[in-house]
């Protein structure tokens, strides 16, 4: 279990936070063709490399917060 | 024969608290102290086991956690190591793997067959024909498996626990490199965790002479007289994992079998010494074949003799020791056998004990217990956990560890030799870096916030690593002397099965382990890896060095399933009502966190109550979360599919939300209680996760949003009054509020006060289709308000009801339920939503979802069906099948006698073809009997005009 920082509660160990997944791009609802929206929910870059993620700490302080972290190495850096 | 000892200098036996336990059936004792084995030992006991493959009797090789022959039954607990296990009195302990018994083993026969049980001969020869696996492989393999037996009808008597730490230091191995490693970080400042697989702290001073016995004596003191240590003895470090998460098993603690210790570490020092290597020769596994650290350790530790006639196969001072020590315990030494002179040990005979032994000279000495100190290997476990890859020395026939992590350090045994001083010394500079490294990064975590006490407080000055390396003494690389006898004890594997397997072309090592097993026993490769490295090396002519290991992963010793599950740390969550329920014959219905009432005794009657007078339920668990700040509307109209703004005050409305996606996943209504206030109600198990999507968008993309959210679920109980009497029952207790059908019509909010408790909060709407008010009121005064009602509704007939008979009433109204009407594929057409959904807004959650939801006539509708045979309540999750084909049409999703219709009454998902009313389809029960019915027009079964509820 890796130890994410959390912007107000500090260092925790991701199991008081969750995992929202990759950054990514929401499209304009109002002018999205369903497959460039699909492409949103359901494609990700999946890299083995440095990846900036959305982490939520769900028992702390319920702050949305994202960090980059390598995923190859689980290495954090800067939020 | 074994015998006890008169007193040893160091022994750690007890001798005057005796042990009894029975051994097969027969009593025996032991002392305080002893563990199973050793107590075994000290009473004759020679042969404790058969080995896997061909049942050959095994006894003590390495007198420790890691014996390959020493498994045992204790009372209901199989598989238990008694080279390490304590003796406790009462025990019941047995041999595994035998049958009829120990000593007449029928299994001995495979002996006869062993030249067919080879390498892959399972893969090879179990698979056809098919049919004989079932009926033949199967029932003779079973009578012939490894391994104890649980007791899974008898329940387990036994605790586990978790625990979770936070030491900057945590050492594993409390040896003289540990002890001093502890010792030196503590005095830096750091809290540190010293873990130590054996019963006391020493290492293999515990075992040594007079001189090392005050060494360690003296470190001890050390350790206990600092504050800062704490010592886990009889626990092992069974994995290292990211960011310095490491696992600890801990055993002989006071309340728990086993404890589980999470622990988050600063700085992982690795301090596990060397594990003692089995040599390979004909005949290495009869009883008596004992290397050399178990001789002493029975000797020293628990006082028993090992034998009476030794020969000593020796390559290392340890080994000169244990001629010592076999001498002071009056076993005669017959002969050294000095493999740094050239000298080998070619062959064991013996049947249930060695009686004479073989050497390369040709010469064959009489003897009853053979010694080994072939040498030693590094159990990098914990390292290459972390990332490293140990290389091999030849010279000093071992492997060492190559790079690690900055939190990770190894000191001892493992990273080289040296006297006491050296050893200590090399702990000591370890131990300052760790503690020195884990101050940095406690300093760093307790700084990295805003809020820190003192951001501004300097780090520690970085320690540079300039440890002396300790020396690699030359060792002579002793692996095998012969191509006969056994590589890995623990699954049978011979050196000819590894040699066989690399013929066939199973010539790397870890297609070698998966192929032939060797390694993959209970005892993971920590005796016999690089033996069986060294033999693939041998058989194929590369160098050992280039053969490389095999991958060692966690755990480091095994973890018993009850402390992996260990306790459950989630709360059971319970209204402030859940008392009276209980009191008043509620039976408990287990609902996400909470526990609810199911009914009180009958279900029917208490919605019957509901249909003719009026019945109260506690429906505390929906969610409630209250809304306040300018914007609202905009986050309402965000997550729901319909529109908000227009809400007036003290209106309540519907709302469905979906995902991003486009499927359904909550509904509840919405009410405006002031011009900046509102209140949502969720559904019970969804509850949370709308809480955190309310935060996610407002937080991650509408932050300039005016808006507070508060969750209120357990602050406010919930009391939902329902039937033909709910206004007239609640009239005699609310003063301050207009309930007329006028002044207070279906689908307002009102706040008020109920039965003189002020603040609550009285929404007009039902789920049961019957008029019906529900009640939020502040939860400390939840049961004066429930008992109030009961005792002011007596005359109108008010009674409670369940969960059970909600849902009754709720499916004779046709209402869905998100998660059981709908599932993870739901979207807003099926359940008929085509009103409550504005496509025109211009942003919302699944807003091109929802848009691509209604072109599509494919989706599958919610219909409300009834079977022909009224006496039929086909299973929930029934499916529907197009006539007497198995084509699946849908499935019956809410199915229940209605008390009311006296009929069986169903909401089913079905294909749009069969989804017009008066449409006859065909449910298919468990039973496998297909039953008609039909479809009806819209989801209500019982007043589908709503007229009970618009009064």
């Amino acid at each position: 279990m890796i130890v994410v920082p959390c912007p107000n509660c500090g260092p925790r160990s991701s199991s008081d936070l969750r995992n929202c997944g990759e950054v990514v791009d929401r499209p304009n609802p109002k002018n999205a063709t369903i497959e460039e929206w699909r492409s949103y929910l359901y494609l990700r870059e999946n890299l083995a490399s440095w990846v900036k993620e959305t982490w939520y700490c769900r028992t702390g302080c319920r702050k949305y917060f994202t960090i980059e972290r390598n995923t190859a190495t689980n290495e954090i850096r800067g939020q | 024969m074994m015998s006890r000892l008169p007193q040893q200098e160091n022994e750690i036996i007890n001798r005057s608290i005796e042990l009894e336990f029975t051994w097969n059936g027969k009593p025996y004792t032991g002392y305080e102290g002893d563990t199973i084995a050793s107590a075994l030992a000290a009473s004759g006991v020679e042969v404790f086991s058969r080995s896997m493959k061909y049942h050959r009797p095994r006894g003590i090789m390495t007198a420790n956690h890691w014996d390959p022959g020493l498994a045992v039954q204790v009372d209901d607990e199989p598989n238990v190591r008694s080279g390490s296990r304590r003796l406790e009195a009462n025990t019941t302990v047995s041999a595994q793997n035998v049958w009829p018994s120990l000593e007449h083993d029928l299994g001995t026969l495979n002996k006869v067959v062993g030249r067919f049980i080879s390498s892959g001969f399972y893969y090879k020869t179990f698979m056809r024909p098919r049919f004989f696996w079932n009926h033949i492989y199967q029932r003779v393999l079973r009578k012939f498996a490894p391994g104890g037996k649980i007791h899974w009808q008898t329940p387990s008597t036994s605790t586990y626990d978790k625990r979770y730490v936070h030491p900057d230091v945590l050492i594993a191995g409390g040896g003289p490199a540990g002890m001093s490693a502890a010792i030196s970080a503590a005095d830096q400042g750091a809290s540190v965790l010293l873990v130590e697989m054996e019963s006391g702290l020493g290492g293999h001073l515990r075992w040594g002479d007079t001189s090392e016995i005050s060494n360690m004596k003296s470190l001890i003191k050390e350790i206990e007289n600092r504050e800062n240590i704490e010592v886990l003895t009889d626990s092992t470090v069974t994995g290292r994992y990211d960011h310095n998460w490491v696992s600890v098993m801990q055993r002989s603690h006071s309340i728990t079998r086993e404890r589980l210790i999470k622990a988050r570490v600063g700085t992982l020092v690795v301090a596990p010494g060397l594990i003692e290597r089995p040599y390979i020769f004909k005949g290495n596994d009869i009883p008596g074949v004992m290397l050399s650290g178990a001789v002493r350790r029975l000797i020293n530790l628990w006082a028993v003799k090992p034998g009476q006639r030794a020969v000593v196969f020796t390559a290392n001072p340890e080994g000169d020791s244990a001629i010592r020590d076999l001498q002071k315990a009056g076993v005669e030494v017959a002969e050294v056998v000095d493999a740094r002179k050239g000298q080998r040990i070619v062959a064991a005979v013996g049947k249930k004990r060695v009686k004479s032994v073989e050497l390369s000279d040709g010469r064959s000495i009489d003897a009853d217990l053979v010694v080994v100190a072939a040498g030693w290997t590094a159990p990098t476990s914990l390292l290459n956990m972390a990332g490293d890859k140990p290389e091999y020395d030849q010279k000093a026939a071992r492997y060492f560890p190559k790079e690690l992590p900055d939190d990770v350090l190894a000191t001892g045994g493992i990273v080289g030799n040296g006297d006491f001083n050296a050893i200590c010394e090399h702990g000591n500079e370890t131990g300052k870096i760790a503690a020195n490294r884990a101050l940095k990064l406690r300093h760093q975590r307790q700084t990295s916030t805003a809020w820190a006490r003192n951001p501004n407080t300097p780090s520690p000055e970085r320690i540079e690593d300039l440890r002396n390396s300790l020396v690699r003494e030359e060792h002579p690389e002793c692996y095998y002397s012969t191509n006969q006898g056994f590589v890995d004890f623990s699954e049978d594997v011979k050196y000819s099965d590894l040699v066989q397997a690399a013929q066939e072309g199973f010539d790397s090592i870890e297609l070698m382990k998966r192929y032939t097993t060797a390694t993959m026993g209970p005892a993971q490769g920590k005796l016999e890896t690089v033996n069986a490295a060294a033999v693939l090396a041998n058989s194929i002519g590369t160098p050992l060095a280039e053969i490389g290991t095999t991958i060692w992963r966690p755990p480091f010793a095994p973890i018993t399933l009850g402390a992996l599950a260990g306790r459950i740390f989630e709360p059971t969550r319970r209204s402030a009502l859940q008392d009276w329920h209980e009191e008043n014959g509620a039976v408990p219905l287990l609902a996400g966190q909470w526990v609810r009432p199911d009914h009180y005794g009958d279900a029917n009657a208490e919605a019957l109550n509901v249909r003719n007078n009026v019945g109260i339920i506690d429906v505390t668990p929906l969610g409630k979360i209250e809304l306040q700040g300018k914007d609202v509307s905009k986050l309402l109209d965000q997550v729901y599919t319909n529109r908000w703004e227009s809400l007036q005050i003290g209106k309540v409305r519907y709302g469905v939300m979906v995902e991003e996606d486009g499927v359904i996943s909550d509904d509840g209504v919405t009410g405006r209680l002031d011009d900046d206030r509102w209140l949502m109600t969720t559904t019970s198990s969804g509850a949370g996760a709308v809480w955190e999507k309310l935060e996610d968008w407002l937080q991650t993309s509408s932050n300039d949003w005016d808006v507070c959210i508060t969750p209120v679920t357990g602050g406010l109980t919930s009391i939902n009054v329902a039937g033909p009497n709910s206004r007239s029952l609640l009239e005699k207790l609310v003063n301050d509020v207009d309930l007329s059908s006028e002044s207070f019509p279906y689908f307002s909010v009102r706040e008020g006060t109920v039965a003189e408790v002020e603040n609550c909060i009285i929404w007009r709407i039902g789920f049961t289709g019957e008029l019906s008010y529900e009640i939020h009121v502040p939860s400390g005064y939840a049961l004066h308000v429930w008992e109030s009602l009961l005792l002011a509704g007596k005359d109108l007939g008010c009674a409670p009801f369940g969960v059970e008979a909600q849902r009754i009433l709720r499916l004779e109204k046709g209402h869905f339920i998100v998660g059981q009407d709908t599932d993870g594929l739901t979207k807003a057409p099926t359940v008929g939503l085509n009103n409550l959904v504005k496509l025109d807004k211009d942003d919302m959650v699944g807003l091109p979802e929802l848009a691509d939801s209604f072109t599509n006539d494919r989706l599958p509708v919610l219909v409300a069906v009834q079977t022909d045979d009224t006496k039929v309540v086909p299973e929930e999750a029934a499916q529907i099948l197009n006539g007497n084909s198995n084509e699946i049409l849908g499935r019956v999703t809410s199915s229940r006698m209605s008390p009311t219709l006296k009929r069986s009454i169903c909401l089913a998902q079905v294909a749009p073809e069969i989804s017009q009313p008066e449409s006859k389809i065909t449910i298919l029960l468990a039973t496998g009997e297909r039953v008609p019915a039909t479809v009806l027009s819209g989801h209500a079964h019982f007043d589908p005009s709503g007229s009970r509820q618009n009064v």
